[in-house]
């Protein structure tokens, strides 16, 4: 014990004389976080739409009007041929065409039913997708508007039982929607906790690696392993400082969450805290067995780098786990990103218990049990 | 009493590539043995197999009593070694590795105080104590990383070309520091480049091709081969080697 | 070896030297394997794996006062393929416990007397509560349970809306919203990075570490000849990368080429250089290899990422944010590589985009040069 004290002490001193690393442990994350929680959203702002009307009338107004004043949709250009409407999506001035065939109030008036075009540019899928459901919301609500208009009480005829229907064509069965524990929608809420795992994953299992391979480079670790440390000591005294160091970022970014991003943290936090110790173990854990496996710097930042590509993206943090085939969403439950991930937003958003999340602390021990064990039994002092 | 470093056809094979060839030799307590061959001849491989950072193919080898295969933590615990490269960190003080490396082998803090005293007296490194060692001029650095290989007293020190690129005072020095430690009973295996350093040591080796080719003390192995220097020797010996690896690569 | 190869001028010491660089590389087989097979896994894994669409909602159904009304309307979910229902409960008190635990997405509350105010036609009410704790996930959830209900309420004839303005939507460039159309040129530009910037930056400083680029600058190469050599092998190996994986998408993903393939490569070329050029610049202004893969991961690979579109729109980002997203160099490819192989647009649409890139790799190279210089002096 008194020898990790002496080399606990050593990496610390190692990690704190050295301002770019320093600056990089606790500054960086926190304006990465400002910044890459604000890119992290799938809302689509402000549409460039281009019109083409051919029906000039005051309903076909209606439909563009009622689609800027959602405040989502900006109205850039109107012409009179689509031709000129696609160019501009070619070049990518617009990102949407409206097009209002001739005839449309008149088929409206007569056949009560009439059909828009709009062409969205789905270069940029996930914003298409977007785009038309606030758009087939707002014409939802258009047409029942223009409904009312033109025929005030017609709703009320089409219904059995005319007489007991509301006027002004209200519909009959109404849907009502309540989004639970993130009323207002939005995402920043949703993807901060999953930021903060990544940082903290960075830090943790990047660090790890290189730093053993850095003094397997600078030949320290050969002296180090000529020297009486048991296995167990050295791998405590490097990882405990790292360790420390991303709990400690942990605990900077749940503070920014909560003062800039205002995340709700409804579960424990101590709960979060002790399944970030687990997590990290296990995060840790492979940048020890990467270190062991490489023998430079570059080798082991690639190797890191590749795994943590694979683990975050398929790890439900930007795409929704549940959206993955089958046999990915298996590998995902070997992903203690994805365990961490679900877990930090399912304790601070929803306000999970230990019970809750019972199933994902297990994994996350076992994940981290495996990894770490492998990854000692992996560290040799000496070469077979 | 043993030998303070024992060692019986000891062999490492790297693949098809025998780095060294069953070498058997013996260095008593207290003696400054020199081990001496060309670049590539299997001088490294010997040391990393009996510090326990290699392990033996085949053959076996024991240093201050202890196997090196079966129990080399035994071995670590009264070893020294200092490598080729410098291996002290470069980003801690002087003083911060001395108390790193005494803390390493279980000296008490009184212990560390003293010794780490005595050391940085010895080298008349006072003022440079709280200085990082990268700022070290060579010289003082691989004094330094000796010194600190001393620290805990081991029974045997290895010393992998300790002198590399170091100036001819400094080098002088540095003998001075290896007679005292070899007189207070450490013994001492080192392999250097610079044959009149191989004219200090009390017997030396000398490695061709993973295999030792003469052992002896200076003396007799300049008068076996005939030789007026050591020079002559190892040039004999190695050139024919030395041509043959040349056209291998 | 084969210094004396030419006629012993500049020239032929600049072609030692990239041989020599290209052996580093090659002689590492275990980087090399990775470097080549990486970019061909994330192809194929991402394209397979990363959707935004949900194909199994679970629902947990809270039905207070069952009639035949409501059991209609659960077969019909029940029956879709789409939904697996998770619990049939009568109050709503099951619906936090099953959302905390992450066992059900959406609940369906049907109002007492579901199945009477629909026979005799009073307005009735049916609540969902999704769980929005995923914003996009939970709305859409809900759309898709909404079209199923009011399919029922069409079919039982009620909600009949007067008029009905039908939208037709197209999705040009991308009609079935493929998402490995979308990611393919994200995951080029990610992968260029990778091998440009990053591996570059940390080559780079390993050398400095040990002390090997002194010889080299001591050397008579001049400092552009000593960069251009360090990084064309580099430059090669993203070149194979973006082969590869244009190869996989295409025969595994069947991802459309619309425009012209030379151009692309050109492009990604291009592209490439920009991230070289940010690697050398990285690893000039930083002292040790740990703080150039920091600095290169902290201003490469987050922000061409999560700033480029790649996974999230720009036009989803906040106003004070875009102009940001113009630093990112992956942010012009992506648009460069999707226009050419969505939307088979050439030079006369993507000029802009080329002259950002043209731009960067020179500023950011003259950069790297002139810090190299300040560095020997």
């Amino acid at each position: 014990m008194r020898v990790l004290g002496f080399l606990l002490r050593k990496e610390f001193l190692q990690i704190f004389r050295d301002r770019t690393i320093l600056g990089m442990l606790f500054i960086m994350p926190v304006i990465q976080l400002l910044v890459l929680a604000n890119a992290v959203t799938f809302e689509v702002t402000s549409v460039r739409m281009a019109v083409v009307d051919m029906d000039h009338s005051s309903m076909s107004r209606g439909v563009v009007t009622s689609l800027a004043a959602s405040g989502r949709f900006v109205p850039v250009e109107s012409s009179q041929s689509q031709a000129l409407a696609d160019g501009a999506m070619l070049d990518g001035s617009v990102n949407m065409i409206v097009v209002i065939p001739e005839g449309f109030a008149r088929k409206l008036e007569t056949m009560r039913r009439a059909q828009v075009q709009l062409i969205f540019d789905a270069e940029d899928g996930a914003a298409a997708g977007v785009m038309r459901s606030y758009a087939s919301a707002i014409l939802a609500q258009y047409s029942l508007d223009v409904g009312a208009q033109i025929f005030p009480v017609v709703s009320m005829r089409l219904s059995p039982a005319a007489e007991r229907a509301p006027v002004r064509g209200r519909p009959v069965l109404e849907v009502r929607h309540r989004g639970w524990y993130n009323p207002a929608l939005d995402y920043r809420e949703y993807m901060v906790p999953g930021i903060l795992v990544i940082l903290v994953t960075i830090v943790g299992s990047l660090l790890t690696a290189m730093n053993i391979v850095r003094e397997k480079e600078a030949g320290t670790l050969d002296q180090l392993n000529v020297t009486p440390i048991t296995r167990t000591t050295f791998i405590a005294a490097k990882l405990i400082p790292l360790w420390s160091i991303a709990m400690v970022d942990l605990m900077i970014g749940l503070v920014v969450a909560r003062l800039v991003f205002h995340v709700p943290m409804l579960g424990s936090l101590l709960l979060i805290f002790v399944a970030a110790t687990i997590y990290l173990a296990g995060a840790l854990g492979i940048g020890l067995w990467i270190s062991t496996v490489v023998e430079t710097q570059q080798q082991a930042m690639f190797l890191i780098f590749s795994l943590l590509m694979v683990y975050l993206l398929m790890g439900g943090l930007f795409t929704p786990l549940r959206g993955m085939p089958v046999w990915a969403q298996w590998a995902a439950d070997l992903n203690p990103i994805a365990h961490f991930v679900a877990l930090m937003r399912s304790v601070l958003l929803k306000g999970s218990g230990v019970r809750d999340v019972a199933g994902h602390l297990l994994a996350l021990t076992v994940i981290g049990a495996c990894v770490l064990g492998i990854a000692v039994r992996q560290y040799h002092k000496s070469s077979r | 009493m043993s030998a303070a470093i024992d060692v019986h056809e000891m062999t490492r094979r790297f693949g098809n590539f025998t780095a060294v060839d069953a070498i058997t030799f013996d260095v008593q307590r207290g003696e400054v043995f020199g081990f001496l061959g060309a670049n590539g001849a299997g001088k490294t491989t010997a040391i990393k197999m009996l510090i326990g950072l290699l392990a033996p193919t085949s053959g076996r080898a024991s240093v201050a009593g202890f196997d090196v295969a079966t129990n080399a933590e035994s071995v670590r615990r009264h070893i020294g070694y200092m490598s080729q490269r410098f291996s002290l960190y470069e980003d801690l003080t002087v003083r911060e590795n001395i108390t790193l490396y005494g803390g390493i082998y279980g000296l008490t803090d009184d212990e560390i105080r003293e010794r780490g005293k005595a050391l940085i007296g010895g080298l008349h490194l006072e003022r440079a104590a709280g200085a990082r060692v990268a700022s070290l001029p060579l010289g003082w650095k691989q004094k330094l990383a000796f010194s600190v290989a001393l620290l805990h007293r081991p029974a045997v020190v290895f010393l992998d070309e300790p002198t590399g690129g170091v100036d001819p005072i400094t080098r002088r020095q540095f003998w001075e520091i290896i007679y005292d430690a070899a007189e207070g009973g450490t013994t001492i295996l080192v392999t250097t480049h610079y044959l009149d350093e191989a004219e200090y040591c009390d017997r030396i080796s000398i490695m061709v091709d993973g295999r030792i080719a003469a052992m002896g003390t200076p003396s007799e192995v300049k008068g076996r081969f005939g030789a007026a220097s050591l020079d002559d020797v190892f040039t004999e010996l190695v050139r024919p080697q030395a041509v043959a690896v040349a056209q291998h690569a | 070896m084969r210094e004396s190869g030419g006629g012993g001028g500049r020239r032929s010491a600049l072609h030692a030297f990239v041989i020599k660089e290209l052996r580093h590389i090659v002689r590492d087989r275990q980087t090399l394997t990775i470097l080549l097979l990486l970019p061909l896994a994330m192809v194929v894994l991402f394209g397979f794996a990363l959707r935004n669409d949900i194909n199994d909602v679970r629902i947990a159904i809270v039905d207070a006062s069952p009639d035949a009304a409501t059991i209609a309307l659960r077969n019909r979910l029940s029956g879709n393929p789409r939904f697996s229902i998770v619990t049939v409960a009568r109050t709503t008190d099951v619906v936090e416990p099953l959302f905390r635990r992450g066992a059900a997405d959406i609940a369906v509350v049907f109002p007492v007397g579901f199945g009477e105010s629909l026979s005799c036609g009073t307005s009735t009410r049916l609540l969902l509560i999704g769980d929005a704790s995923d914003p996009n996930t939970a709305s859409m959830m809900a759309a898709y349970v909404n079209a199923v209900i009011a399919s029922y309420a069409a079919d039982r004839g009620v909600n009949r809306q007067s008029v009905q303005i039908v939208p037709q939507f197209r999705m040009r460039y991308n009609p079935t919203l493929e998402s490995v159309n979308l990611f393919v040129p994200g995951l080029i530009a990610l992968v260029l990075m990778l091998v440009t910037a990053l591996m570059t930056a940390i080559s780079l400083s390993r050398e400095k570490e040990r002390g090997t680029l002194e010889i080299l600058l001591v050397s008579p190469l001049r400092p552009w000849q000593i960069i251009v050599g360090k990084v064309m092998p580099y430059l090669l190996l993203a070149f194979a990368n973006v082969i590869t994986a244009l190869v996989a998408a295409w025969l595994v993903f069947h991802v459309p080429f619309r425009g012209s393939v030379v151009l692309l490569l050109g492009s990604s070329v291009l592209f490439a250089m920009v991230g070289l050029a940010l690697g050398v610049l990285i690893a000039a202004l930083t002292s040790s290899q740990r703080a150039a893969m920091l600095g290169a991961i902290v201003v490469t690979m987050l922000p061409n990422t999560l700033l480029s579109g790649l996974i999230f729109p720009i036009s989803s980002l906040p106003g004070w944010l875009r102009p940001v997203t113009y630093l990112a160099p992956a942010r012009w490819f992506i648009v460069i590589a999707r226009g050419i192989m969505l939307k088979g647009v050439g030079m006369s649409y993507l000029w802009k985009e080329h002259v950002v890139l043209v731009v960067m790799l020179l500023l950011l190279f003259t950069a790297a040069v002139k810090s190299f210089k300040a560095r020997l002096a």
